[in-house]
């Protein structure tokens, strides 16, 4: 199935993320922070990265910016995170370079789904 | 409880993200303009409510959300950062902490008037009604709420026309799944428009210049499609319009164009949270202990050492041992064993080693409430917070630490006032610090201030009747009736100490603790309290004694030096149980009469001396063994009360030895020494 990387300054969510997508069969890489994450988005290919956007070292817009510039990462498509429906910010996010975004607090079936939406089948 | 529940690991990671928070907050305190602490508070705030909310923590989500949006005007520059604002949302931490742990009626009045005072600290402006500061809580089951204008489904199907946003294929959309999509709502029909494509020359081949004309057949509804397109929606070209519709849709009847409002299925309406959090159960939280990754692969290469060598030993007893070469071999496994067995200790004890860090954090929360309380200026410094304590050890040491620190806070250090006539600056200083020395940590606290009056103490203790009027103690022993149980030298009982848990309860703690507790002072210039605390519980270095028939084990940390007990040393002190150690006198204790073993003593007795805090014993044992690994176990309650022992461990013959406890073998020696002196 897919490689997918979770991105989050939160231990519990990463878990909840990871629970989710590996009961579906997928493979899940866990990334604490954004500089972590662009870490490990040099080192391999990813199918799908889900993000957060409020994290420290660096955040997630610029870590965006960031593996949008990465040849290994060319198309991958990039989830981020949002506590609110905030307009602003995720048309920030989109200039970045995300793909889609979902809305925290998300059920693992919406989690699913959009990894789907952007996944294809 | 699995390791794989988010909720329980939340629960740990909450009281991380509250400590961590809470520090950025303190240092605010100090630095209140810095945009980096309250970058830090804000993410703080924002990862307890967005993670909170997730996993059914919805009284703490409600809550956070309402301090985060008061302090997010505080990040926007919107309202100033001073100390009430700090000391308002520190309360508000301990609050967060509380709901952590489960909602309640009680706790709920509690929030609301936290947050009337933030709002009161932030000034007027209402930040967030009621209302309006609700999580969002995200529809489950679908992407977009079905409240789309044009929902409602026609029978014949859709004309759809897309062009997506140029940059979307490097952003990650894939338009042939957007296709599929589409396939899944029905029967389709699909044209590839190719008048937006520009000449080859300006072609950027990475950019997406194709459009697409989609003729939907089915009974798929307008917001279905929507959220086909729901995340590149507000920056392409979409059309829309029912088939075989005689007039296009009125909104989409100018063209393609962006739609002006936020697409329905981005601006997810709140709803409206009515009813008051259910009280959550406090469910019991199993204990962890956070392990760095490093080290357990350490401790997994051991392992793996471990089976080879198993192997190795699994061959030699299949071909047994035979001659010089088979004995070498076992020789070799069994060293190579005894090597792993103590790696494996060492690397295992490490797996519960925590720093002091967390241990200490708490304590600059408690010394910032307790110069608000008393109105002193008091400066809290932290030293050597990276030096690694056993978890439990940790834990148990918290209380006794909070009393030292309140002792020196609220006895020691003096007002401003008084530092001032005695020319020191009005700030107050306490410094607490770690460093390991050999196999003990030692914890210090230290204070600038008065000191300890002795003669204070002397009137106090003759009071209580612990000391008899004129008796001659040394500055030593009457500092040692600190520790005696009730002794208070506070003139009053102020808020802050004298709460019933006196410096005997801290002694008792840190002794349970197989540590020792020492205080020194100097009047006018301050005190400093010193404990000394084994690294780990679980496994001493011991010496191995025999008295009578039974092996007896003395914690080699304790041991000063083994000497000979010479024939006229034991006949000639026999009254009075002395001996001369170089330039000094030790009593020593018979443990053959101690224990009436009633076997004829060895004719080479020996004598093991043994220390701690300056005071010394010397223990008579039949003969000395060896050093020797304690596995400490703990005595049965039946003989748990029985003093001089502090517990048991298993030999390697299988036989058991008593650990002897050394606080109490010291007392008793110095008591028997009083006593002989006092009589004769």
């Amino acid at each position: 199935m897919s490689s997918i990387l979770t991105v989050d300054d939160s231990s519990s969510v990463r878990m909840a993320i990871r629970i989710a997508l590996s009961g579906a069969g997928h493979t899940v890489a866990e990334a604490n922070d954004g500089s972590d994450g662009l870490n490990k988005a040099r080192m391999a290919k990813y199918d799908l990265i889900i993000t957060d956007l409020n994290m420290p070292n660096m955040n997630g817009l610029d870590m965006i910016r960031e593996i949008r510039k990465l040849p290994i990462q060319t198309g991958t498509p990039i989830i981020f995170l949002t506590t609110e429906s905030d307009d602003s910010l995720k048309q920030q996010a989109r200039a970045a370079g995300a793909t889609g975004w979902l809305v925290k607090p998300f059920v693992p079936d919406h989690l699913l789904k959009v990894a789907q939406k952007v996944l294809g089948r | 409880m699995s390791e794989q529940d988010p909720a329980a690991a939340f629960r740990v990671e909450a009281a991380d993200v509250l400590d961590a928070t809470e520090q950025a907050l303190l240092d605010l305190t100090n630095n209140l303009s810095s945009r980096e602490l309250i970058d830090c508070v804000f993410r703080g705030m924002h990862t307890l409510k967005g993670s909170g909310a997730m996993f059914g923590f919805d009284a703490l989500a409600g809550f956070t959300h309402h301090c985060e949006t008061a302090f997010d005007r505080v990040r926007k520059g919107l309202a100033p950062a001073t100390p009430e604002l700090v000391a308002t949302t520190l309360s508000a931490m301990d609050h967060m902490r509380a709901l952590v742990e489960g909602g309640s009626d009680e706790l709920e009045a509690a929030g609301a008037a936290i947050l009337a005072r933030l709002q009161a600290s932030l000034g007027s402006a209402p930040s967030a009604s009621a209302e309006d500061a609700v999580v969002q809580t995200a529809p489950p089951a679908t992407l977009a709420p079905g409240a789309a204008p044009a929902a409602a489904t026609t029978g014949a199907g859709w004309h759809i026309v897309f062009y997506l946003p140029s940059d979307s294929m490097a952003n990650g959309t894939n338009p042939s799944i957007l296709l599929d999509e589409l396939r899944e709502l029905g029967e389709t029909r699909v044209t590839a428009l190719t008048d937006k494509i520009p000449d080859l020359a300006d072609l950027d081949p990475v950019q997406c210049h194709i459009g697409w004309n989609v003729e939907l057949r089915g009974s798929a509804s307008r917001a279905d499609i929507d959220d086909v397109f729901i995340f590149v929606m507000d920056d392409m070209d979409l059309f829309i319009e029912p088939l075989d519709s005689e007039e296009p849709a009125p909104a989409q009847a100018a063209a393609p164009s962006p739609p002006q409002a936020p697409s329905p299925a981005v601006a997810t309406p709140p709803p409206p949270k009515s009813q008051p959090p259910a009280a959550r159960k406090v469910r019991p939280v199993e204990e962890t202990v956070r392990v760095p990754a490093g080290r357990l692969d350490v401790l997994m290469d051991r392992v793996g050492e471990l089976v080879i060598v198993q192997s190795r030993l699994a061959q030699l007893a299949e071909t047994g041992v035979v001659g010089a070469a088979g004995e070498l071999a076992l020789r070799s496994i069994s060293e190579e064993v005894e090597r792993l067995a103590s790696e494996l200790r060492d690397t295992t004890m490490v797996l519960r080693m925590v720093p002091v860090t967390a241990l200490f954090a708490r304590f600059r929360r408690l010394v910032h409430d307790l110069a608000h309380e008393t109105g002193k200026s008091i400066e809290f410094l932290t030293e050597g917070e990276s030096t690694e304590i056993d978890k439990t050890v940790s834990e148990q040491l918290a209380d006794p630490i909070v009393h030292l620190v309140r002792n020196a806070c609220d006895h020691g250090l003096e007002p401003a006032d008084e530092r001032g006539a005695a020319g020191k600056p009005a700030t107050g200083r306490i410094v607490l610090s770690a460093e390991q020395a050999g196999g003990e940590v030692l914890i210090t606290i230290q204070d600038d201030g008065r000191g300890i009056n002795l003669e204070r103490v002397r009137t106090k203790a003759q009071a209580n009747g612990l000391i008899q009027p004129g008796q001659a103690l040394s500055d030593h022993e009457l500092m040692q009736m600190i520790f005696h149980p009730g002794f208070s030298t506070a003139e009053q009982v102020t808020n802050l100490s004298g709460r019933g848990v006196g410096m005997d309860v801290v002694k008792r703690t840190i002794e349970g603790l197989r540590g020792t507790i020492d205080m020194a002072s100097q009047p006018g210039k301050g005190s400093r309290v010193t404990l000394r605390i084994p690294l780990t519980l679980a496994i001493i270095e011991g010496l191995l004694v025999r008295v009578g028939t039974g092996n007896y084990v003395i914690p080699l940390a304790a041991v000063e030096e083994c000497i000979e007990l010479r024939g006229e040393d034991d006949i000639r002190s026999r009254g009075r149980s002395m001996i001369q150690l170089r330039d000094s006198l030790i009593p020593f204790l018979r443990l053959r009469e101690l224990f009436a073993t009633g076997t004829p003593p060895d004719p080479f007795q020996k004598i093991v001396v043994i220390g701690t805090a300056g005071e010394r014993v010397g223990l008579v044992v039949d003969q000395i063994i060896g050093s020797h690994q304690t596995v400490i176990k703990s005595m049965s309650p039946l003989h748990r009360d029985i003093p001089s022992f502090s517990g048991a461990t298993i030999l390697g013959d299988g036989g058991v030895a008593l650990i002897l406890d050394v606080v109490q073998l010291i007392a008793l020696g110095q008591q028997r020494e009083e006593r002989l002196r006092a009589v004769g």
